[in-house]
């Protein structure tokens, strides 16, 4: 099962939390410096593999992925199976660079609304719901296509959060 | 309607809290924003809801408490609208608890959109459901759930398998509902659906054993069709990943296949075929091949496999662990140690490729193959291997060297199988990484050192050497000194030189050379220059020659700061200077050590701080070759008293008492005698002390390394002849009595009626203590009732008085009563004892009474 997902940039803020065991906000702030503490430590060489029995409790572990500016983790229990967990960060990463077209930390930052559609289609409830980066983009149109017919507007449009540079 | 024609507030939000340059600020903009996001809920503010929810989303995600908005997310489920239904869930599933009350009124708006019309409302239900659902929910809702799986929509089709999952771990009772329908998913043909459906399965196995015999009974079948077709590609480019067939769905097979091949051989033959299929001819060069390989050697370790099979399945690992990419080779790594178990002949075929990881970039990895290594290590190939690891340890990095050196440590001393072989191993090791070798390491390569009485020279010559070249290695120096200070003769006379060394020319002052050149190496801390002090003194009485300098280098330290030093530096230099004559016994060589009790020692003295001090304590096999049961007094007493002795402060006169109940303080500190302590104990000690004093010459008596430092360790007897010696200002004269002194009895008091005399008992080696035995008889014709015998003393004396054996005195001396006396004389030699005495008694019911002054004391006393 997976426990979390989470994407925070190379400073340790917080991107994107999704945990599948809820988490008081305390604890969940500590959870995100005790990873950042340990990613940011490791060297570029090393693998993407990382034991988290520390910070998530026995028999926990981590995979990452650092893409540009953010890291890209899943956290998860002895059933799954490690090097599958790094494609399936991999199909997530891949179906964001297709919603956003050249996904950028801003495009995170600013649609997180959006980023958890794209979980909840990829991973549901702890367990692999889709791994067709195709079919979540589907999934994920629809719900935007929804939400903008029923006459009501997302929050940030891309084209706003384009504006803003850093 | 539309009050978010003006989406600024969200972005503003965003962008303020990115603005921040400091934690404080961001508490700051989020404390504004909560006051107002409570305000405009306290107004209940229909328009904004939608947009404070997901203000609150964002809020949340920056750590910050949100619960205030937990009736905001059921009011917007509740709405009609798409968009505040989907934010109404997104805010369920992130800002709510399972355990929360609130979740409970949230179960019929659940039911309901489980019901809509729109799948995509009942898509949100249910990933809701699936992330949140509690014990009552998942019985409230399971059969709406179960319903949903006949839905024509694929998407809602495996949202419900997966959503039926948390509905089983939540009520497992429910999985013997699900197990049909969940196995008629297994026959779809769309790979999302059959990804959940196998993960549905997967659970109800976990769960049960019935769904897992309905399974085995009916799926095993199509799970290998699935599999088959989808490791013979039948392309469908949309499940690829990088030109393999939906990895992820065979992997789950795979899994799921695991789990029923366990512990039924029937279905293990079965997949047999498909398992070797796939461990062949899926694709490796990319990550997710590999995954599946991964996968499918867990498998084939999992279940009932044939020989043949397993040997296929670690071959594979082996090749992962040539692989370029890191991840491949740590899961390869992980693999093997569970495999170690299953079949260890298979993986040491792979010795080799294994040790290469130890060399690997990444210390995760590194740490692994050392973990894999150390399972790998038998009998037979500990040589080979040792070989290996030591010679990685040379140029292993700092942050590894730890790790590794306790490992080779542990597999040298778990599989040797001689001594020279552990010893040499252990040299190496502790020649590279000295600083990293564990205190009881080391102690047991003493223990072991000290029983080799073959290779001791051998021992203290490859020591001797390996300390010039390594003078850095706190270990190595502290194993090397306290050898050389044992066995220095050896190394001196080339004692036992065996065929393979070269003979080296030693000489006394080059032994003493590097003693003293590591007590002055600036690495060196206190156990180490405590150690070479005990050293030295050790080479002072083997090496003739040297004794004058090794003196000199002592009686350096006595002005050392550090006190520990400074303290053994006196000590010693009292030794050298004024015990000439025990001085060769007191140094003799350590007995061998004994192992076995040095192992109960440890486990049963855990508490006790362990520095390497205790390498030169005595152990108690030496005890039972002593005399006396006092053996075990402490060394702590006896450095008090060195500390009050020092040489060039002579003891005041007054204080000889102090010394003297410190001595009887030896038994304070040691469990077997501090119940018993009374002048009496400490005479016998000190009597059975003098019986050995007289026999310098034993040569079964341990030698007594003053560096113990702890209270609980035994002494042995020589050392207590110290004490002994040191007093000798005192008790020279008596020391060479070996039996009591006699004194006579004397007539204290005499009337016509009543009789006193004294008897007198001392310990030899208590000059100021008299034990009088004072006895009453009458005179008289008449008996005496209540008789009571009063002393008086004079102040520099102290009176203890005993109780009496009686206190009526019959007629005629035709009986007596006896009354013991001690009396300390804290002015011994100078001042004779002095008493008056008074006695009370009835004579036929009249008080009478009687009193005079004692004189007549013999001299002596």
């Amino acid at each position: 099962m997976i426990r979390a997902v989470i994407v925070m940039n190379t400073q340790g803020k917080p991107r994107l939390l999704k945990f599948y065991d809820f988490q008081p906000p305390e604890k969940q702030k500590e959870l995100i410096r005790s990873v950042f503490a340990v990613l940011s430590g490791r060297p570029d060489n090393v693998s993407n593999f990382v034991e988290a029995d520390a910070i998530f409790g026995p028999g926990t572990r981590l995979v990452y992925k650092h893409l540009a500016t953010l890291y890209f983790i899943f956290v998860f229990d002895n059933s799954e199976n490690e090097l599958a967990m790094l494609d399936l960060i991999q199909v997530f990463v891949e179906t964001m660079d297709r919603c956003f077209k050249n996904v950028c930390e801003l495009d995170i930052v600013f649609n997180f609304n959006k980023m958890h559609a794209i979980v909840d289609e990829i991973i549901f409830g702890g367990q692999v719901l889709e791994t067709s980066s195709e079919q979540v983009m589907k999934a994920v149109e629809e719900i935007s296509r929804l939400e903008k017919s029923s006459n009501s507007i997302s929050f940030v449009p891309k084209a706003v959060s384009g504006r803003f540079g850093r | 309607m539309n009050a978010f024609s003006s989406p600024s507030r969200l972005r503003d939000l965003i962008r303020a809290a990115r603005a921040c340059k400091t934690a404080a600020e961001e508490r700051a903009v989020v404390r504004k924003e909560c006051a107002a996001i409570r305000s405009s809920i306290n107004e209940n503010d229909q328009f904004f809801r939608h947009r404070n929810l997901a203000k609150l989303m964002f809020i949340h995600m920056l750590g910050y408490p949100t619960h205030f908005g937990q009736m905001e997310c059921l009011k917007l489920i509740a709405a009609v609208g798409f968009p505040e239904k989907r934010i109404g869930y997104l805010g369920l599933m992130l800002l709510l608890d399972e355990r929360q009350e609130v979740l409970m009124l949230v179960t019929n708006s659940l039911k309901q959109d489980l019901n809509h019309l729109n799948h995509y409302i009942v898509g949100l239900a249910l990933c809701a459901l699936g992330n949140i659902c509690s014990a009552e929910m998942a019985r409230d809702l399971e059969p709406e759930v179960q319903r949903l799986f006949l839905s024509r929509d694929l998407d809602i089709k495996k949202k419900a398998a997966l959503c039926s999952i948390r509905i089983i771990r939540k009520v497992p009772d429910l999985a013997e509902n699900l197990m049909i329908p969940a196995a008629s998913l297994l026959k779809e043909k769309h790979h999302g659906v059959l990804i959940s459906a196998v993960q549905l399965c997967i659970t109800l196995c976990k769960v049960s054993d019935i769904p897992l015999e309905h399974l085995r009974k009916s799926c095993i079948k199509g799970l290998v069709q699935i599999l088959k077709e989808l490791s013979n590609s039948s392309y469908t480019p949309e499940y690829e990943i990088a030109g393999v067939m939906d990895p992820f769905l065979q992997i789950r097979i795979l899994k799921l296949m695991r789990l029923l091949g366990q512990g039924d051989v029937e279905c293990s033959e079965y997949m047999t075929d498909i398992l070797a299929q796939v461990a062949t001819r899926t694709e490796s060069h990319k990550n997710a091949g590999n995954a599946i390989l991964y996968e499918c050697v867990e498998t084939i370790m999992g279940i009932e496999a044939t020989s043949g099979l397993r040997v296929l399945a670690i071959n594979i690992l082996g090749k992962f662990l040539s692989n370029r990419d890191n991840n491949i080779r740590y899961v390869a790594l992980n693999m093997l140690m569970k495999a170690v178990s299953v079949d260890s002949q298979a993986v040491q075929r792979h010795k080799t490729t294994i040790l290469e990881c130890m060399k690997d970039s990444d210390i995760s990895i590194r740490k692994r193959t050392l973990e894999l290594v150390f399972l790998l290590v038998n009998e037979t190939n500990v040589k080979p291997l040792t070989r290996e690891l030591i010679g990685y340890l040379e140029v292993s990095d700092q942050d590894f060297k730890g790790d590794l050196t306790a490992k080779i440590c542990s597999i040298v001393k778990k599989f040797s199988q001689e001594k020279k072989w552990y010893i040499d191993q252990m040299f190496k090791v502790l020649c590279i990484a000295g600083n990293y070798v564990k205190d009881d390491v080391l102690h047991s390569l003493i223990i072991t050192i000290s029983n080799a009485l073959d290779i001791q020279g051998y021992c203290v010559r490859s020591l001797y050497k390996a300390l010039q070249n390594h003078p850095d290695q706190g270990s190595l120096v502290q194993v090397a000194v306290w050898c050389i200070g044992e066995y220095g003769e050896l190394l001196v006379n080339n004692i036992k030189v065996s065929e393979v060394e070269n003979t080296m020319n030693v000489t006394d002052s080059h032994a003493v050379d590097v003693i003293e050149a590591s007590l002055k190496h600036h690495l060196s801390d206190i156990t180490i220059q405590s150690m070479c002090l005990i050293a030295l003194l050790k080479l002072s009485s083997r090496f003739t020659s040297t004794s004058e300098r090794i003196r000199e280098i002592i009686i350096h330290h006595k002005g050392s700061v550090v006190l520990e030093l400074q303290q053994r530096a006196i000590e010693f230099n009292c030794i050298i200077q004024r015990h000439q004559n025990i001085k060769s016994s007191l140094l003799e060589r350590m007995p061998a050590l004994d192992e076995s009790s040095y192992i109960g020692k440890r486990t049963s003295s855990s508490q006790v701080n362990i520095s390497a001090v205790k390498l030169t304590r005595p152990t108690p096999v030496a005890s039972p070759s002593l005399p006396n049961g006092v053996a075990h007094a402490p060394t702590n007493p006896l450095l008090d008293l060195l500390d009050l002795i020092p040489d060039d402060n002579p003891v005041p006169t007054s204080s000889t008492n102090d010394i003297v109940q410190d001595l009887l303080g030896i038994g304070l500190g040691n469990p077997l005698t501090s119940g018993t302590i009374s002048p009496s104990v400490g005479t016998d000690i000190l009597l059975d002390l003098l019986s050995i004093g007289g026999t310098n010459d034993q040569n079964d008596v341990p030698v007594l390394d003053v560096s113990s430092k702890q209270g609980s360790e035994p002494l042995t007897n020589p050392s207590t002849f110290e004490v002994m010696d040191l007093l000798d200002g005192t008790t020279k004269d008596r020391s060479t009595d070996d039996e009591h002194p006699v004194y006579p009895s004397i007539i204290a008091f005499q009337s016509g009626t009543l009789k006193v005399a004294f008897a007198f008992t001392k310990k030899p080696d208590k000059p100021q203590i008299t034990q009088i035995q004072v006895t009453c008889t009458n005179l008289s014709t008449d008996e005496y009732m209540d008789f009571i015998f009063l002393a008086a003393v004079p102040k520099f004396i102290q009176l203890q008085l005993e109780p009496a054996s009686g206190n009526i005195l019959p007629a005629n001396s035709d009986g007596a009563i006896t009354q013991t006396l001690t009396l300390t004389n804290s002015q011994h030699g100078q001042k004779p004892l002095a008493m008056r005495m008074r006695m009370t008694y009835k004579v036929n019911n009249q008080d009478k009474l009687e009193q005079g002054q004692v004189n007549n004391f013999p001299p002596e006393l």
